[in-house]
């Protein structure tokens, strides 16, 4: 099969080509700020902006909070719907892959008809409650990803036997998950949160259309009105995600990899 | 399997017989009650799952779709939908579905090729993992990051248009090549469509059991005979099941193509962001018949998709 590998290098070179250049061409923009000579000048401005330090942080903020309730949301139901009603798996797992089907875009317009200042649940009448419907709505958004995590977790540990034994210990249900199951999925639950942490850093359409101080509003914003900060941007933004993802590859590997019940 | 259901059921029943023992030992119901207590507290593990599903994603779904049926004085009409037929509405779904598609078909067939080169190609291991971490990455790195990458690349001032102009003297604008049309705009969306397809279809190409190929070797198939008989008919499934999904993901898409092109070209999920922000259109009920549509041709995007995903599961057990 020489000439196999042959196309199999092609399409590889090919494709790293498509990928690479890309970034190569943003990285080199970033670099040319100062004029004639490359310089790390975009880095600096960006990095030294204000609105900079606040957006990341509020995002950064919003970020773990989406993990926490998508955590407090996924990790239970996954656990109950594996332990007492495997019936209702398909309904569940319909539900969790809703948000692939219903762009966020509409999400985020059926919240605003439906939540607004004069509705019984004004979410958008003060900071705080909108701030909460944002951290509500990425959970939404990350749910499919979250609870395939979780679920792929929960599928490696022998739940039943786990509990049980919690039970005659005389653990209750809080113990049980909390003390039990959660430590036992963490691996899980942290690459989920990284998958998490990755969408809602830069995401714009929801924190846009509720009018949030956040990350990807601002870096839209930027590209407007500016040159070489947005390819600095743009570069840190991809340095984040990929630092995301690899936690998640070295988390795996300290996942149990053997199963113990195979379904 | 019934050896496994029998376990399974045995176990369940020790479970029950832990939790009667419970109630029995800590003295607050007897049996009978417990049991008729236990009811509700089955259905309590899923509470708070279910009412954070339909408060915040099938409630304010529902809420559009039936206003997409009402006027203002909320009485049935079927006004709003045919409202969708203005010009420049059929317009931006029009080219909303050709991005979406040409974007999903490119992505899937440049994404299987890159799969199968990288797991039966024969390319050293360490390319095959490089390239599924790259593909995490560049699958989740869209919006504004990526469409200033190729504003940074293939725009009027960016890298491989300068380079072409000066070393091989092809000037791209001059022949028509615009980053803000239908080809620079799909040509964005590959790049997080191609990663995605080879995060999903990797485990698929995986799942094709050797023994196939020195079956089908055995019984005097040559190569080209095991790719069309055996491994095409069982990737199908998954292949097109994919490309329903790379489809739905580019439509519902909007900060990229908002970074990239501003509201010079109309997609649909930018004509309903307009709409939210300003209400251009001066009429909410048509914004509803937008987001509709969106939801409309989504949906049955992802029917297909897991119908594709169920027959393709029959073969990867």
């Amino acid at each position: 099969m020489k000439a196999g590998k042959f196309w199999a290098w092609i399409v590889f070179i090919l494709g790293a080509a498509y990928f690479f250049i890309p970034l190569i061409a943003t990285i080199e923009f970033s670099l040319r700020m100062r004029r004639g000579v490359y310089s790390f000048d975009a880095y600096k401005v960006v990095l030294g902006d204000s609105q900079f330090q606040t957006t990341f942080m509020y995002s950064v903020i919003v970020a773990v909070f989406t993990i926490l309730l998508g955590v407090l949301i996924v990790v239970p139901t996954a656990y109950w719907i594996r332990l007492r009603l495997p019936q209702l798996r398909p309904v569940v797992e319909f539900i969790t892959l809703l948000p692939l089907v219903i762009p966020a875009i509409v999400i985020v317009f059926g919240y605003i008809r439906m939540y607004g200042s004069n509705s019984p649940l004004p979410f958008l009448s003060n900071n705080t409650a909108t701030n909460a419907l944002l951290v509500i709505g990425y959970a939404a958004l990350a749910l499919p990803y979250m609870y395939r995590a979780v679920d792929t977790g929960l599928r490696t540990i022998d739940v039943r036997t786990l509990t049980e034994a919690a039970q005659i210990l005389g653990a209750g249900w809080g113990t049980i998950v909390t003390r039990v199951i959660l430590p036992n999925v963490l691996i899980a639950v942290l690459s989920g949160a990284f998958l998490t942490f990755a969408i809602v850093i830069g995401e714009f359409t929801m924190a846009s259309l509720l009018n949030r101080p956040a990350f990807g509003p601002y870096l839209q914003n930027l590209v407007a009105n500016r040159a070489y900060e947005p390819a600095a941007l743009s570069i840190i933004a991809f340095v984040i995600t990929w630092g995301c993802m690899s936690l998640i590859q070295v988390l795996s590997r300290f996942a149990p990899k053997s199963a113990n019940r195979p379904n | 399997m019934a050896a496994r259901s029998f376990l399974e059921d045995g176990s369940r029943r020790m479970t029950d017989l832990t939790l009667s023992s419970q109630a029995i030992a800590g003295k607050t119901a007897p049996p009978g009650e417990a049991r008729a207590l236990r009811f509700p507290t089955q259905w309590l593990g899923v509470t708070p799952f279910f009412i954070f599903a339909i408060m915040f994603l099938i409630l304010p779904t529902l809420y559009l779709m039936l206003g997409a049926f009402q006027n203002d004085a909320g009485e049935f009409t079927l006004d709003n939908i045919f409202a969708l037929s203005q010009a420049h509405i059929v317009a931006a779904y029009w080219i909303s579905i050709k991005v979406s598609l040409a974007s999903s078909l490119i992505g899937a067939f440049a994404g299987l090729a890159i799969a199968i080169a990288i797991v039966r190609g024969g390319l050293p291991n360490w390319i095959r993992s490089a390239t599924l971490t790259f593909s995490g990455v560049a699958s989740n790195f869209a919006g504004v990051p990526l469409a200033f990458a190729f504003i940074a690349t293939l725009g009027r001032l960016g890298l491989v248009t300068v380079l072409l102009n000066t070393l091989v003297g092809l000037n791209l604008y001059a022949h028509g090549f615009n980053l803000l049309s239908f080809w620079g705009l799909t040509l964005t969306y590959v790049y997080f469509q191609i990663p995605l397809m080879v995060v999903i279809i990797v485990p698929a190409i995986d799942g094709l059991k050797k023994e196939w190929g020195e079956a089908a070797a055995t019984l005097g198939a040559t190569q080209s005979q095991y790719w069309r008989m055996v491994v095409i008919p069982v990737l199908w499934p998954s292949f097109l099941g994919t490309v329903i999904l790379l489809f739905a993901n580019a439509f519902g898409a909007i900060a990229t193509a908002y970074a990239l092109t501003g509201s010079s070209l109309n997609i649909v999920p930018i004509l309903l962001y307009a709409q939210i922000r300003g209400d251009v259109l001066h009429n909410a009920h048509l914004g509803y018949a937008i987001a509709f549509g969106m939801i409309f041709i989504t949906g049955l995007a992802n029917i297909f998709y897991i119908w594709f995903r169920t027959r393709s599961e029959r073969w990867l057990k």
